[in-house]
């Protein structure tokens, strides 16, 4: 079939920028739903008080600590451990079958299905390290989901900074860990938190995985040990077993809120760090 | 007195044989230029001289480089105590994209002097002694990226000022540079030569002809020709050398 190659440039348009359209659409539909549902509900009691009567009434103040605390957790073990991988697979070590073994691994680790972390997470912290349901059993199982991010986004923030400033560093008898830390780290920064700010976000919404290994008690969190109920999984009891509509959209609203916020953090840090080297 | 004794040089990448045979003793507080086409070894010599192409995979030398009489190439060799001693400018400026007062005093860091008071003093001697103190006193915790490309140039030279090298080896550091800043550069060079022994590798004949006091020429990973630079551009004892400079070739 022959087309005027006019017309079809102007169809070609009309149809990417529909699905451009829909893609936009959708999100803002979601934000305008949750928001229409929830705002009435949300007030400054409704994140102050503790849940009352499984979460029918009373506002939501324990599940934003716990939310607060799983994810601190998480990102405090993650953190070191996917910075740490990623700068041995990019400065002390060449690319190599290991390398690309430990990065398929990575990769393999992001598209497990987060329900089945927890079914791990519930088996290997839950029981048999005897944490059982806990901030820190649920810590621990975040940690693991977040380290691909993590790893990856450090190496990309890492590969980045320009191989000359290696070349000057050692030119002027810095060691390679001095070059890591004076150099490569500071410049990279800026792409390292993107990548960290963006677990955050996935760590707060996170709810399966959550679910198995810190618990759903609507108690105020005490310890590490203590089973503690984020806004996630308080959402989904909410809405699942039908005990608080209104509230359960209120704690979405929060929910929805807050990653909208660290996803406009990460973006700005993402932009600024592109600036830097461009 | 020779700061600097090359005997027999040769380095291969891989099965490619980059420098052949090279002989040669750079004088103490001298500068001497290393003049030739592109990809003839000149970059790659210089960098012999402070081991930098250790970083690079499947590098074999044999041959041995005196630096003040110690083999820079024996096992037992500092080679952080080299770099210390023998620093390096780059083709393009370079400085970390850190404050100018970071960049200025890195490698005191490096090398574990920690002191604020010896610092300070350090960073005003260094930028000082490249004329950049009076432009950036006022603005020393500024990104060292915001300077223009010759005062980024000068910061790089005042970063291994504060080391305290005793000879710089510049890898063309005008060739990004416009005239009017080559010429400073230039003068600058001058200046340093009562201090360090410096050794440039530049493509531009003109400045070899201006900076120097010797002159090398390589080619095709020879050294064809070395020796003073008034006699190397008046009398070329090689035929070579005398097409390269009258501009028969390259």
């Amino acid at each position: 079939m022959y087309l005027n190659p006019k017309i079809e440039q102007r169809v070609v348009q009309a149809i990417l920028w529909v699905f451009t359209l829909a893609t936009v659409f959708i999100l803002f539909f979601i934000i305008f739903y949750i928001l229409h549902k929830g705002l009435p509900v949300l007030s400054y009691n409704f994140l102050t008080t503790n849940p009352l009567d499984m979460g029918k009434s009373g506002g939501i103040y324990s599940t934003i600590i716990g939310t607060i605390a799983l994810t601190i957790m998480s990102l405090l073990i993650a953190t070191p451990l996917g910075v740490g991988t990623a700068i041995y697979l990019t400065e002390y070590t060449r690319e190599s079958r290991i390398t690309r073994v430990i990065r398929f691994g990575s990769e393999c680790l992001s598209g497990i299905p987060s329900i089945i972390f927890g079914l791990f997470g519930f088996i290997l912290f839950v029981t048999k390290l005897k944490m059982g349901w806990s901030i820190l059993s649920g810590g621990l199982t975040l940690a693991f989901m977040l380290l691909p991010t993590i790893i990856r986004t450090s190496e990309e923030a890492i590969k980045s900074v320009p191989y000359n400033l290696h070349e000057v560093s050692y030119s002027l008898g810095s060691t390679q860990w001095q070059t890591v830390t004076k150099v490569v780290l500071p410049s990279a920064l800026p792409g390292i938190l993107t990548g960290v700010i963006l677990s955050v976000g996935r760590s707060v919404g996170e709810t399966a995985a959550v679910i198995f290994t810190a618990g759903s008690a609507l108690r105020m969190p005490t310890s590490l040990f203590s089973s503690s109920r984020t806004m996630a999984v308080h959402f989904f009891i909410l809405a699942r077993e039908g005990i608080s509509m209104p509230n359960a959209y209120g704690t979405a609203a929060v929910l929805i809120i807050t990653i909208l916020i660290i996803n406009i953090i990460a973006y700005r840090l993402m932009h600024k760090f592109i600036k830097k080297y461009s | 007195m020779s700061i600097i004794e090359v005997n027999n040089l040769s380095l291969f990448y891989g099965n490619f044989q980059a420098l052949k045979n090279i002989n040669l003793n750079v004088e103490q507080q001298k500068i001497t230029a290393l003049i030739g086409p592109s990809g003839c070894g000149k970059s790659t010599f210089l960098r012999c001289l402070n081991r930098m192409n250790d970083l690079i995979d499947d590098v074999h030398i044999t041959g041995s480089v005196k630096i003040a009489s110690h083999d820079i190439y024996h096992n037992s060799f500092d080679l952080l105590g080299l770099r210390k001693k023998v620093g390096m400018v780059f083709q393009r400026p370079n400085p970390f994209p850190l404050s100018i007062y970071d960049n200025v005093v890195y490698g005191l860091r490096v090398h574990g002097i920690l002191d604020k008071k010896i610092m300070e003093e350090k960073l005003k001697w260094s930028l000082e002694s490249v004329h950049l103190w009076a432009e950036v006193k006022d603005k020393l915790d500024a990104n060292a990226l915001t300077l223009s490309g010759e005062q980024q140039q000068r910061l790089c030279i005042a970063r291994l000022a504060a080391v305290e090298p005793e000879v710089l080896l510049m890898d063309e550091p005008c060739s990004a540079l416009d005239p009017i800043s080559t010429a400073k550069i230039e003068d600058l060079m001058y200046e340093l030569k009562k201090q360090y022994t410096i050794i440039i590798v530049t493509h531009n004949m003109q400045q070899a002809a201006r900076v120097s006091e010797y002159t090398g020429y390589f080619l095709l990973g020879d050294l064809v020709e070395f020796g003073e630079t008034t006699q190397i551009f008046t009398s070329p004892k090689d035929s070579r050398t005398e097409d390269y400079l009258t501009g028969r070739f390259g």
